[in-house]
């Protein structure tokens, strides 16, 4: 049974002056005889869209800023009309484009809750029936009559998400809501999702967060310039994505202070991938070592810095994170002046594929983050299936997040 | 097992339905905001609802003073501050829900731009919500009545009737100004003017007895005309003037059936360009 069927759906938008926006645009625009909007002015931001979603799917939508990823969730939420094509949804529609529509700041934590459970589609007996469960999952009972101009950011969220974790629809349409909170909320979340799509519900869900695709969705949809680029098991169109996604080389410099990563503590200069010889590389051999150096400007005296690297595979997930522990700089305050400190990640360690290198250097008592430099750099291991690496004869696919080549012992007894 | 809802997603059409099902189906949700408007109506203010009791009785006060001494209009034997009152709060009514429903879109942009729901049910929760503070001066009316000794007749029963033309004509100038406000930004600055110079021909501080008979049927095509003769009417037992209401009562469908049209027309754009 499929729960959602999409056939050619395209939205069109006017950008510019076309459109009126005030009654002496609109009365020019009748007195030019309704001239039609030139192309220029056209913005296709979903173009012939055909695709269908099995009951109990989970299905993750990816693509760039302006792929058309919100319009989508939009028609499909009934928010606006698409401009040609249809779409069809069996099952009650439960949209959550944003946490927390429709709060109105001067109402109570439980004036909010029946408001903002109305306007997802609740009935009021649905609301009351789930009152309880709601309040326990958000923590706030002590301050449920309270207005919540005065909760925090983080009590607000949560009771916003409450809200909307207990809707049960059929048909799940979600767009980035993990993006916000603390961590142990989005946590919360994500289990809170995954229990959903897990309960045979089919849910579509747009992010940018592609551990958070890999890990809630069994298919994604890629889409490029409102059209369909990629629709497959996930952590295939996923790694696909990300492999096209990184522009960003083995070797990146940030010449201008202004703009580099920093604070007034220390500032990024410079990060690369080396091979043992110290030459710039952007793929490596599994079973070579690969080193990863990090330049950075320190410019307040007296301060411990630990700088560390984090490894992320194309998935998302992070491979590892290393600190520099053992150096000689570990409980030593540093002068001001330029530093280098390079990583040695031995051969026959990580798995094939693309690595995103995160660069930060932090400071732990307290605990203080100057920068983080997201995938600062990227390099991609690679197997020539010599025989000699972890894989041994073998050259099918191979999962596994790191790729060790470990001792075996065999005896015939 | 309950039914599978289905939900069709097409273009927009020229000619588009009315969807009363739907509005049905979320009149729960109407009931919401609703109660929401109402609640965040007086929130932060010193005086908080005392507002709902003080607008009708100042500006009743103010007229009275301004119209009964020095322009003694004849009011019969109704006395002026009896007879300004039962008009002003029926325009006070109509002003306050028509001015709130028009920025109803504009001031709930997240809602309209994140989920889905019957549009017409932002401005029509603004002019009922508007009924709250109608309810007021209808108590204030009551005891004032009763202070210059009027008794409640049997006509005064039909006194609600008018009322409630009087909210059907509200929600439908609401929708039609919401909608409108959605594309041009204008009716921010127009609308103001225009209730001014909708108030002024009305007849809310002056008695409509002051033209003559063919004069007033001209006068009525202004519908508010109707429901106030009426209103009045019932409340002070006097003649109905039957033309007149009729006028404005054929006045108030037309522009409801307009609004609506208008409406229906122009919300499907509303989510992307609000």
């Amino acid at each position: 049974m499929r729960a959602v069927h999409a056939e050619n759906i395209s939205k069109l938008y006017y950008l510019g002056e076309r459109a009126p926006n005030s009654l002496r645009d609109a009365i020019g625009k009748i007195a030019s005889f309704a001239r039609k909007p030139d192309d220029a002015h056209k913005l296709w931001a979903l173009r012939d869209l055909t695709f269908d979603v099995a009951d109990g799917e989970t299905v993750g939508i990816i693509g760039h800023n302006g792929a058309g990823k919100s319009t989508l969730l939009k028609i499909l939420s009934r928010i606006t009309k698409p401009t040609s094509g249809r779409a069809e949804i069996r099952g009650r529609v439960g949209s959550l484009l944003e946490v927390g529509t429709g709060f109105h700041k001067e109402l109570t934590g439980r004036e909010n809750i029946f408001l903002n459970g109305a306007i997802l589609g609740m009935k009021r007996t649905e609301i009351l029936a789930r009152f309880d469960e709601i309040v326990a999952f958000s923590e706030i009972e002590k301050f449920l009559d309270t207005p919540v101009k005065h909760y925090s950011s983080g009590m607000y969220m949560r009771l916003a998400f409450s809200v909307a974790a207990h809707l049960e629809p059929e048909v799940l349409i979600v767009d980035e809501v993990l993006a916000v909170g603390d961590v142990g909320f989005q946590k919360k979340c994500l289990s809170k999702m995954r229990e959903v799509g897990a309960s045979g519900r089919t849910v579509l869900f747009v992010s940018h967060d592609m551990s958070a695709i890999t890990r809630l969705c069994e298919r994604a949809i890629w889409l490029e310039h409102g059209r369909m680029r990629v629709d497959g098991e996930a952590t295939d169109v996923v790694s696909a994505y990300l492999h096209e996604q990184s522009q960003t080389g083995s070797e990146r410099s940030w010449t201008d202070p202004s703009s580099a990563p920093g604070n007034e503590v220390t500032r990024l200069r410079h990060v690369r991938v080396i091979n043992e010889a110290g030459v710039t590389q952007s793929s490596a051999d599994i079973r070579k070592p690969v080193g990863v150096e990090m330049t950075y400007d320190v410019i307040t005296d007296g301060k411990i810095l630990v700088p560390n690297l984090h490894f992320y595979n194309e998935q998302g997930i992070c491979i590892f994170i290393s600190h520099d522990w053992d150096g000689g700089w570990r409980d030593r305050p540093r002068s001001s002046g330029t530093y280098k400190s390079t990583v040695w990640i031995p051969g026959n360690f990580l798995a094939e594929g693309t690595i995103f290198v995160t660069a930060a250097v932090s400071t732990y008592k307290p605990l203080t983050v100057h920068f983080v430099a997201r995938d600062a750099v990227t390099f991609r291991i690679i197997d020539s299936l010599d025989g000699d690496s972890a894989r041994g004869d073998y050259a099918g696919l191979l999962p596994g997040i790191v790729r060790p080549k470990l001792h075996w012992e065999t005896e015939n007894r | 097992m309950h039914e599978t809802e289905i939900t069709k997603i097409v273009p927009a059409t020229a000619w588009p339905s009315l969807e009363l099902g739907e509005l049905w189906r979320n009149r729960e949700l109407l009931y919401f905001l609703t109660w929401r408007d109402v609640k965040i109506r007086y929130k932060q203010t010193v005086i908080g609802i005392a507002w709902a009791v003080l607008q009708p009785v100042l500006t009743t006060a103010v007229f009275t003073l301004i119209f009964s001494r020095f322009a003694k209009f004849d009011t019969a034997d109704v006395p002026y501050p009896l007879f300004a009152l039962s008009g002003l709060m029926v325009w006070l009514f109509v002003h306050t829900s028509v001015t709130m429903a028009s920025g109803s879109f504009i001031g709930n942009t997240n809602l309209v731009t994140k989920i889905y729901f019957p549009r017409i049910i932002l401005p029509l929760a603004a002019t009922f919500a508007a009924l709250f503070d109608l309810f007021f001066s209808l108590l204030i009316l009551v005891l004032m009545m009763l202070y210059y000794g009027r008794g409640i007749t049997r006509a005064a029963a039909l006194a609600p009737v008018f009322l409630v033309i009087s909210l059907v004509l509200a929600a439908a100038f609401g929708i039609l100004f919401s909608a409108l406000n959605v594309r041009f930004r204008d009716v921010k600055f127009a609308l103001p003017f225009l209730l001014q110079v909708w108030m002024i021909a009305s007849p809310i501080f002056y008695p409509l007895s002051i033209v003559s008979g063919s004069a007033r049927l001209l006068l009525a095509i202004n519908p508010l005309t109707g429901i106030l003769e009426g209103f009045r009417s019932a409340l002070f037992g006097t003649e109905f003037d039957l033309p007149v209401i009729a006028i404005s009562l054929i006045s108030t469908g037309v522009i409801a059936l307009l609004s609506l049209f208008v409406f229906k027309w122009m919300e499907d754009d509303f989510a992307d360009i609000v």
